[in-house]
This record gives C-alpha cells, sequence and structure tokens, in this order.
C-alpha cells in the first residue's frame, strides 16, 4: 500500500490543516488574553515600568496679619535632584555636581541617604537652589545625568526672626513621623510645620501635593523630564488671616534689648493675641531647603535655647503679679473688701511662728488696705490675706482660676503650670509632716510650689483687667471654650483696677513707666532665681479705664519688674496710639547692668522648706 | 491556460513577511538608548538578498539531486556539528552555547540551522524510499536515529530551542509519511512520563491509561513491554535529572509555569515581553513607538523577543496580520506537500513546514509565556544570517517542488 496515494495524502492534509489552524487559534487565544483581556494590567505595569512619579510642592497657605500683612509667604524657588540607578553612579554625578556648586560631605550623605530611602525617585539635593546655580547646573547638563529642576514653590518669612517663635518653621516629613502617622496625608519629604503657626494649621496651611512623571529606562537612566504623562497639579494650601498686629509685632522685636532672654505677649480682653515675641529668636528662613546640621546643632547647643518658646514652653514663679490672684480670691469669698486693712502693719518683716518673712521693702509699709498693699506690693500684707484665706482656699481657688491648666492658646507644645491641686501634692513631695503652713506664706507672694507661663499669667490679667473672664488666646480660631469667670462683681473688678493703676500712678512701683496721655495699669514682679540674677515681670493693660490692650512681659535675669514694665509700656502705647507717639517717649530705660545689685522687690529670709526643685528657674518643655 | 512560472502566492508570502521583518527590525533598533540594534537592519537586508538568490539557486537543483545529495548534506552537517562542538563560540544572542563556529576571530554563522535542512532532506530520502509504511513501531526507529543524532550533538551545545526543532520535523515528517498518530503517541510517550513524574499521583494515573491505551492499540508485544518499560525508566529518572539541572536551566523551567518567582532574572524576559505586548492592546502604541521597546525594558528586541515589539507596536491586530500571514504561508505549503510529484519532494515540503510551524509557534508562543523560552529565532523576523539564509533555501526547495508538480500536470489536485 503506497502511503503517497492521493486519497491518503488528501486525508493527512485534511487533519495537517485541522491542527495548524489549531496551533494558530491556540497562540490567537493567548495573545488575545494578553493584550486584550489583560491590557489593562500590563499597560499600568508597562507605566510603572518607566515612569517615576517626582512630587510637586504644593504652595504653603500664606499667613497674615490682622491688617492682610505678610507673615509668612510662597514665593517661587527652586529644587535640584538627582536620578540615578545605582549608589555608585550617583556618587560620581555628585562629585561633579560639587564642582560647579559647592556641596559639603554631610550634604552628600544627606543625598546618598534620601537615594537609598526611595531609589526609584530623584533624590533631593538642593531644597532651595538660587536661579544662579540652577542655570550653572543646566549650562552643564550634558555631565550631570539624571539631573531633575524643578520650580518649587518656596517658603519665605519676610520679618525672619521677628516672627520666629509666632510662626515657628517648617521641615520635611522623616521616617519618625511616618510610624507615629504625625501629620496624616503627608508623604516622605514634605513639607511641613514642625511649631508655631505652621505646626497647629499645618492641615489647612500645607495643600495638598501634585505629581508629575518623568520616564527612566529599563536602567533607571533618565530619558525624559516633560510631557511622559499628565501631571496631577498640587493644591494650594488655605491662606490664614492671625489676630496678630505685625507693626507691633516688629516694634516689641525692635525695642527688646539685645541680648537679653524672655518673652512678650499682647492680647486684647477678648483673647486675641496681637503680639507673639520669644527672644532669643532664630530666623525661620534658614530652615527652607533643609537646615544645614551646623546650623541645627548651633541653635540646639546654644546655652539662649533660642529654639525655646518663652511665652508658652517656660515656667517661671509668677511672683508679685499673682498678688492679684490672691486678691481675687479674698474678695469673691467675700472675706475682705478693698479698703480691708490687716491686724497687723507692715514693718519690714512678718514674723510667723519662730521664722520671720520679710517684705521687699526694709523700711516697711506701715499699715496698708488692700489698694494700697497691692500698689505698694506689700509682702506682709499678703502673707496675712493668705494666711486668712487658708492653703485649701488658696489652692482651690487657684485651680478654679486657672492656675492649674494650660492657656489653650493654638500653638504647639504649650506647658501646663505647676500648681498644687490640694495639700496631697506637699504629701507627696515633702512627705506627711515635713511641711508646714508657712508654705502659705510662699504661694501667698507668688513664690514656691507655683510655676506659671506667660501666656496663662496674660490670660489672667486680660480677666481682672476687663470683664471678669478670662478668655482664651488665639491667634487665628477661637477655641470656643468658655472664659473662665473669675467670680467677681464688677465693683470688685473696678477696684482693683484702680488699685493697679496706682502701680503705675501714685507713686507705685512701675510709676516711672507712666506718662500723662494715656493711662496703664498694671503688676511688676521679680521672681527669686537661686541660680542668677532674679527674673523680671511686668503685665499691664490699657486703657486703664476700659482696657483694649493687655501686655505681659518676662525678663530673665533682669533683676526687677520695674526693668520690664518700660518695654511693655512702650508696647501698649505703639498699638493703642500708633508709630507716631512711640519716638517721644520719656520713659528712662533701665538696662540689667544698670540695676544695683540686691534690688530685689521681695527676698525672704527665711523658705519654709527646701524648695529647691525647680521652681525658680525656667522650666523648659520636654 | 495552465500558468508553469513559481509559485506565486508562496513568492508573495514570503515577501511579504520578509518586508514585514525588515520593518519590525528597523522599528526594533529605534530605541531611545543606542542600543546594539540600531544598524542591524540593514545588515538583515542584506541577509535577505543573499538568502533570495540562495533561493534561486536551490530552485535550479533538481529533487532527484538532491535526494542523492541528501546523505552528504546529512553526513556534512553531522561533521559540522561535531566541528562546533570542539572548536564553537557562543556569539550574538547566544553567549553561552558553543554554537557558532568561528573562523580567524569572525563568526561564520551556526552550523544547527544548516543540519536542521539536512535532516529534512535525509528523512525526505529514507521515508520516501519506502515503499511501505512502518508495520511496526520498529519500523521508526531508523527514521528516531536520523534526527536524534543531530538532536544530541545540538543539545550538547547545549542549544534546547535547536534541538526541539529536530524533535518537530521529526514527528511532522512521520505523520506525513502515514504512521499512524496512535503510534506517534506512543513514540512521544516518554517524554510525557518524564514531565508527568513530578507529581506521584498523575504519573501513576498516567502510567494505568498508558497499560489500557496499549491493550486497545495491540502493538507487538515486545514494542508494547519495552514502551512500558521505557516509560517506568523515565518516570524513576526524572527526579535524578533534575537535581542534575544547572539551577539557570532549573530556573527557565520553574519560571515557565510562573515566571514571578523570579522577576528580576530569570523571569526578566518573559514578564517583559508579556508586559509589552499586554500594553499594545487592540491597536498597539504605534510603529517606532513602543515604550517597552524605546526604553530597554524588552530584551532581546531584535532577536528572540522581536515578535513582542509587532505586539507592543502594532496590537493584537499587528498580531493577527502576522499570524495570518504565516498561516497562509503554511497552508500554501502543506497545499504544495499534497500536490508534490513524489514522496520525496512531499515530504521535504512538508518538513520544511515542519521546521518553520516549529520556530513561529515556540517563538511566538515564548513571548506569552505559552511555551517556555528557548532562544530560538521567529523566521523572516529575528536578526540573525544563518537563519534567514536558510529560511530562504527552504522557500527556494519549496518553489522548486511546487514547480515540478505544475509541470507533470498535478496543479489540478
Amino acid at each position: 500500500m503506497n502511503e503517497f496515494h492521493a486519497e491518503l495524502v488528501r486525508e493527512r492534509s485534511g487533519r495537517a490543516r485541522l491542527i495548524l489552524c489549531g496551533a494558530f487559534l491556540l497562540l490567537i487565544g493567548s495573545f488575545f488574553r494578553v493584550q486584550v483581556v489583560e491590557h489593562e494590567r500590563f499597560r499600568l505595569r508597562a507605566e510603572s515600568n518607566r515612569l517615576r512619579p517626582v512630587p510637586m510642592t504644593a504652595a504653603r497657605g500664606i499667613i497674615y496679619d490682622r491688617h492682610g500683612a505678610i507673615i509668612a509667604e510662597t514665593v517661587p524657588g527652586y529644587s535640584v535632584a538627582l536620578l540615578a540607578s545605582r549608589e555608585d553612579s550617583l556618587r560620581s554625578v555628585l562629585a561633579r555636581f560639587g564642582r560647579l556648586v559647592p556641596l559639603d560631605s554631610g550634604d552628600v550623605d544627606e543625598v546618598i541617604e534620601r537615594f537609598r530611602e526611595a531609589r526609584y525617585q530623584p533624590a533631593q539635593v538642593l531644597g532651595n537652589a538660587s536661579l544662579n546655580d540652577v542655570s550653572r547646573l543646566e549650562e552643564h547638563r550634558a555631565e550631570l545625568p539624571g539631573l531633575v529642576v524643578q520650580s518649587e514653590p518656596r517658603r519665605t518669612y519676610p520679618k525672619g526672626r521677628a516672627v520666629a517663635h509666632l510662626v515657628g518653621y517648617v521641615g520635611e516629613v522623616n521616617e519618625g513621623d511616618l510610624k507615629v502617622d504625625r501629620f496624616p496625608g503627608a508623604s516622605l519629604g514634605v513639607l511641613v510645620g514642625r511649631s508655631g503657626l505652621e505646626q497647629t494649621y499645618d492641615d489647612s496651611l500645607r495643600g495638598v501635593p501634585g505629581l508629575r512623571y518623568i520616564e527612566v529606562d529599563a536602567r533607571g537612566r533618565l530619558v525624559r523630564e516633560e510631557g511622559a504623562a499628565p501631571p496631577l497639579l498640587p493644591t494650594a494650601g488655605t491662606p490664614i488671616r492671625t489676630t496678630i498686629d505685625l507693626p507691633l509685632q516688629i516694634y516689641i522685636d525692635s525695642i527688646w534689648p539685645p541680648g537679653v532672654r524672655g518673652a512678650m505677649v499682647a492680647m486684647t480682653p477678648t483673647g486675641e493675641v496681637r503680639a507673639f515675641y520669644s527672644a532669643p529668636a532664630y530666623d525661620p528662613n534658614e530652615f527652607i531647603g533643609g537646615i544645614s546640621s551646623a546650623q541645627w546643632k548651633a541653635l540646639n547647643t546654644d546655652p539662649a535655647f533660642p529654639l525655646l518658646d518663652r511665652v508658652v514652653q517656660v515656667r517661671y514663679p509668677p511672683a508679685s503679679p499673682f498678688k492679684l490672684a490672691l486678691a481675687a480670691m479674698a474678695l469673691r469669698r467675700g472675706l475682705i473688701d478693698l479698703h480691708t486693712h490687716m491686724p497687723e502693719p507692715c514693718r519690714g518683716s512678718y514674723q510667723y511662728g519662730n521664722r520671720s518673712f520679710k517684705c521687699w521693702k526694709k523700711t516697711g509699709h506701715g499699715s496698708l488696705d488692700l489698694e494700697g498693699a497691692i500698689a505698694q506690693s506689700c509682702d506682709v500684707y499678703f502673707y496675712q490675706l493668705g494666711l486668712r484665706l487658708g492653703l485649701n482656699a488658696i489652692l482651690q481657688d487657684g485651680v478654679l482660676l486657672g492656675f492649674k491648666e494650660k492657656s489653650g492658646i493654638d500653638i504647639p507644645n504649650e506647658v501646663t503650670p505647676i500648681f498644687p491641686a490640694s495639700t496631697a501634692y506637699y504629701d507627696r513631695v515633702y512627705g506627711p509632716r515635713n511641711w508646714s503652713s508657712a508654705v502659705i506664706l510662699n504661694l501667698a507672694i507668688g513664690q514656691g510650689e507655683n510655676t506659671q507661663t506667660l501666656i496663662n499669667m496674660v490670660r489672667f490679667y486680660a480677666g481682672l483687667s476687663s470683664g471678669g473672664k478670662s478668655p482664651t488666646p488665639y491667634l487665628v480660631r477661637p477655641s470656643g471654650a468658655e472664659p473662665h469667670d473669675l467670680g467677681l462683681s464688677q465693683a470688685q473688678l473696678e477696684s482693683i483696677r484702680t488699685a493697679l493703676i496706682a502701680v503705675l500712678e501714685k507713686g507705685g512701683t512701675a510709676s516711672a513707666s507712666n506718662s500723662k496721655d494715656l493711662v496703664v495699669g498694671g503688676k511688676t514682679g521679680t521672681a527669686q532665681n537661686p541660680h542668677g540674677k532674679d527674673h523680671g515681670w511686668f503685665i499691664g493693660f490699657a486703657p486703664a479705664d476700659h482696657p483694649q490692650i493687655i501686655v505681659g512681659g518676662v525678663m530673665e535675669f533682669a533683676l526687677h519688674g520695674t526693668v520690664v514694665a518700660p518695654y511693655v509700656v512702650r508696647a501698649i502705647r505703639r498699638y493703642l496710639l500708633g508709630p507716631a507717639d512711640s519716638g517721644k517717649t520719656s520713659i528712662r530705660l533701665l538696662v540689667p547692668d544698670e540695676i544695683p545689685a540686691g534690688g530685689g522687690e521681695n527676698s525672704p529670709e527665711s523658705v519654709p522648706v527646701d524648695t529647691g526643685s525647680a521652681a525658680n528657674t525656667p522650666d523648659t518643655a520636654q | 491556460m495552465r500558468d508553469l512560472g513559481p509559485d506565486r502566492p508562496l513568492i508573495a508570502l514570503s515577501v511579504l513577511l520578509t518586508v514585514f521583518g525588515l520593518l519590525i527590525l528597523y522599528s526594533a533598533g529605534q530605541t531611545d538608548v543606542p542600543s546594539i540594534a540600531l544598524g542591524v537592519w540593514k545588515r538583515q537586508a542584506v541577509w535577505a538578498l543573499v538568502g533570495m538568490v540562495a533561493a534561486a539557486i536551490v530552485f535550479r537543483l533538481s529533487p532527484r539531486l538532491l535526494e542523492w545529495l541528501a546523505p552528504v548534506a546529512y553526513g556534512g552537517a553531522l561533521l559540522l556539528l561535531l566541528i562546533t562542538l570542539v572548536i564553537g563560540k557562543g556569539a550574538g544572542t547566544a553567549q553561552s552555547s558553543k554554537s557558532w563556529i568561528v573562523i580567524a576571530g569572525h563568526p561564520i554563522g551556526q552550523p544547527a540551522e544548516l543540519a536542521k535542512l539536512a535532516v529534512v532532506l535525509m528523512l525526505a530520502r529514507y521515508l520516501g524510499s519506502r515503499r511501505e509504511a512502518a508495520q511496526s513501531l520498529r519500523d521508526l526507529v531508523p527514521a528516531c536515529v536520523i534526527a536524534g543524532v543531530p538532536f544530541l550533538l545540538v543539545m550538547k551545545q547545549p542549544d534546547l530551542g535547536s534541538a526541539l526543532v529536530f524533535i518537530g520535523i521529526l514527528f511532522a515528517m512521520l505523520f506525513w509519511s502515514g504512521v499512524r498518530w496512535t503510534w506517534l503517541f506512543l513514540l512521544a510517550s516518554p517524554v510525557a512520563s518524564l514531565l508527568l513524574a513530578f507529581s506521584t499521583a498523575t504519573w501513576a494515573a498516567y502510567m494505568v491509561v498508558l497499560f489500557v491505551l496499549l491493550l486497545i492499540w495491540r502493538p507487538y508485544v515486545y514494542e508494547a513491554v519495552a514502551i512500558y518499560v521505557i516509560n517506568s525508566v523515565m518516570g524513576a529518572i526524572a527526579l535524578p535529572i533534575w537535581h542534575k539541572l544547572a539551577p539557570y536551566q532549573q530556573n527557565r523551567l520553574l519560571t515557565f509555569l510562573n515566571p514571578e518567582v523570579d522577576p528580576q532574572k530569570a523571569g526578566y524576559h518573559a514578564i517583559q515581553s508579556k508586559v509589552a505586548i499586554g500594553a499594545g492592546g487592540w491597536f498597539g502604541n504605534g510603529y517606532l513607538h513602543g515604550p517597552q521597546k524605546r526604553l530597554a525594558f524588552l530584551p532581546e528586541q531584535h532577536t528572540d523577543f522581536v515578535f513582542s515589539v509587532v505586539g507592543e507596536e502594532l496590537g493584537f491586530f499587528g498580531v493577527l496580520l502576522a499570524m495570518s500571514l504565516f498561516l497562509a504561508l503554511f497552508l500554501v505549503m502543506l497545499r504544495i506537500a499534497r500536490r508534490a510529484t513524489d514522496p520525496f519532494g512531499s515530504l521535504l515540503v512538508f518538513g520544511i513546514m515542519g521546521l518553520l510551524f516549529t520556530h513561529v509557534f515556540e517563538n511566538m508562543g515564548m513571548t506569552v509565556n505559552l511555551m517556555p523560552i528557548t532562544g530560538i529565532p521567529l523566521p523572516f523576523f529575528s536578526y540573525g544570517g544563518s537563519f534567514h539564509i536558510a529560511t530562504w533555501i527552504c522557500i527556494g526547495l519549496t518553489l522548486r517542488v511546487a514547480w515540478e508538480a505544475r509541470l507533470s500536470g498535478y496543479a489540478d489536485v
């Protein structure tokens, strides 16, 4: 039988055709599955192969003062990054880069670190490049494969140091932040507020970053920067308007004595903060584009702690300004009125048990009523008033008046004041039998186990000098919390104001600070500081009959409150009378060195127990 | 009026495929990063011309002469393969295997391409000369030896892809010579046993089925025993063989099952090829505009994976077009084989078709992970001198067989 008989061949040919067609159908089916059914999956895969997302920074929202002047804004800038496939190629490009734009070895290490964190994204080299640098780099683009230059909105603070603690500064989100989700919605490298208003209102200021895509080849080399895929444009942050009076803020910065540490804060009776100043300051502009490690180290090791916000992060003994708290407690309990005299007149000291407690005036004040005692800041009067109130009442009312809680201002990292909630505090700290009611005498003059932040004291005075309600201070949005009702009648408030005016008017402790055309009320204070010279306080308000502004200032090592008073008064005048007035003030300004040694306002000889605790030194936050 | 010229559809399809291939090869060189593929289309065009001249020359050769010369060609091919094993070098895309003859530093060619053709000739002569179909499995042994010797020599290079082509040719020609498909199955059964042995249960079931089939199909008893024993042995040695394979060979087989086990190395080609083809969609990214190719994600885009460029740039329709051309070519060849005047010519053409089909199916299949990846070129598309010339020689031989048939008046069949 011949296998190549035509019939057999035709039969086999038919089978072969079937096999052929079957095989091609199988191929077509496979391609159909890959190209049509799974097209979308492979298209995405191809895009992730070749497209590298590059974040586009959103412009942070502008921060305005109450009149629309700019405190913080965003201007055009450039960032420069390098895309590399391997670390050694990145290093060699960086070496060539360094010949065009100087980089120190720390910068190089930082770039390598960024590269290791995200290999498929361009590693930022300069966060804040000048147009000059950018054009030099662009000229040598051929020698710098993977160079990505991007216009980047740059944060800038036109008034720099004057607003440092108010606005804070910005920094990139790092791995640590991501772990604890400190900035929800922000990804690695995005600029976020790390202090001040920038931090509190970061959510609205930040905006939403965009994305653009650059095209790379199989070895991760940059091929195309533009037009590889449509970008997702960033959304700028929302601007915020603050209650700050920028001219006042700048004025305070300009009159602040150089080298002096301290703080000043100005507030309206409703809690709107008009000025928020802490010294020494730093320049928030230095943080833009990443602060260099040397600068950061310098800021952190500076003995003056420039990063410390002395308005909300440092607790000082409230000293004499606290006497008004005591007066308020006694008045609201109806124990005394403004004309009540204490049993013992002031003879320069007060005998309690077997100890003698001094008044700041060695010759004594004689017999004073409350108004006189406030004006003269007589310690002996308040020792007795404290004893009349009793420890429990002082502690109970102190908590009620808000001395044990934060002011609630919309600035981050405010520290909580130290104030004992009850006598249990003393039992815990000293042991149940190791303290006596002599602690009352210390508390009565604002010393002892009581340290307050400047903002909290100013808040108390805002209530005291106006409607009797201590508002929650705010810079942007009111907290909505009910103000602290001091529980005083209008008549009582009126008489307290009168007494405070006397501080400056009728030969009171700060009378040199007052001037005829504007009546300023206020209270000086000198906080004992066993580690050095005493700290000075002054909290003032004006106009005295109907206060519109309350300003508090504290200067470390100023020796006496009268040193601070002129600065506060000048700030008040600048705010109420405008710039024309500030130049011709006749206040004699004392600088710390002119104060004779030992000129402290009160320096009780004996302290009830060893209170070498944190009471007298500024307690720093964290 | 009878047309006595060469077969026009065959010429037309071959030229179309050659032009299509050159266009794609040109595109393969158009990358954003300079690659070696940049100018290869020009050299390929020269090879195409050389191939066409070669085709014209073999067209002049009488099938009788070819039949007479087949043993010489076969012997020469075996000799070249032996020489290659001794002095062979890696070159081009086959760096790791000793498949090239290199003289004075110049790669001359890959003898395996020639050997494929020689095996077709030799099998055509052997199978065509037999007056009767195989009566027993033992009758298949000589044919298996003819294909098996070059198969083993090429495996030794090692060039698995080319070696597989010999198997494709053998089965195609045995089928065309009238061997029953049940026997072809039994012939292939040891390989099936080898592959199934990795799952003991499956293998056991397979052996039971094989036993039943042997009872039904009733080959000679000793043959049935031999088949069964060989199957058992294959099953037994499967695992030892696996462990003797080099890790890269194991990886290749494993990544065929799942490319994602090693996406950066062994699975890289399979994945990137599929990504390029899949991203092409219905109509592709446009000629010259495939990003995967342009940005060098697609490996070997001018040789083994040239068809992925078709998929990426011309989409599913481009793929369909190329496949239609190939299918048409094979159907034309099938017609020529059917109408051939003598068994030698018929077997020759069918063997050529088997050769080219194995290449096309394996190459296209591996670009979408239908087949495991073996370095095997796509006729008319992949860059490579030896194979392109060999392909055109195949066309020349087929044209001659077609022409003979027309002269003899078989054209109407």
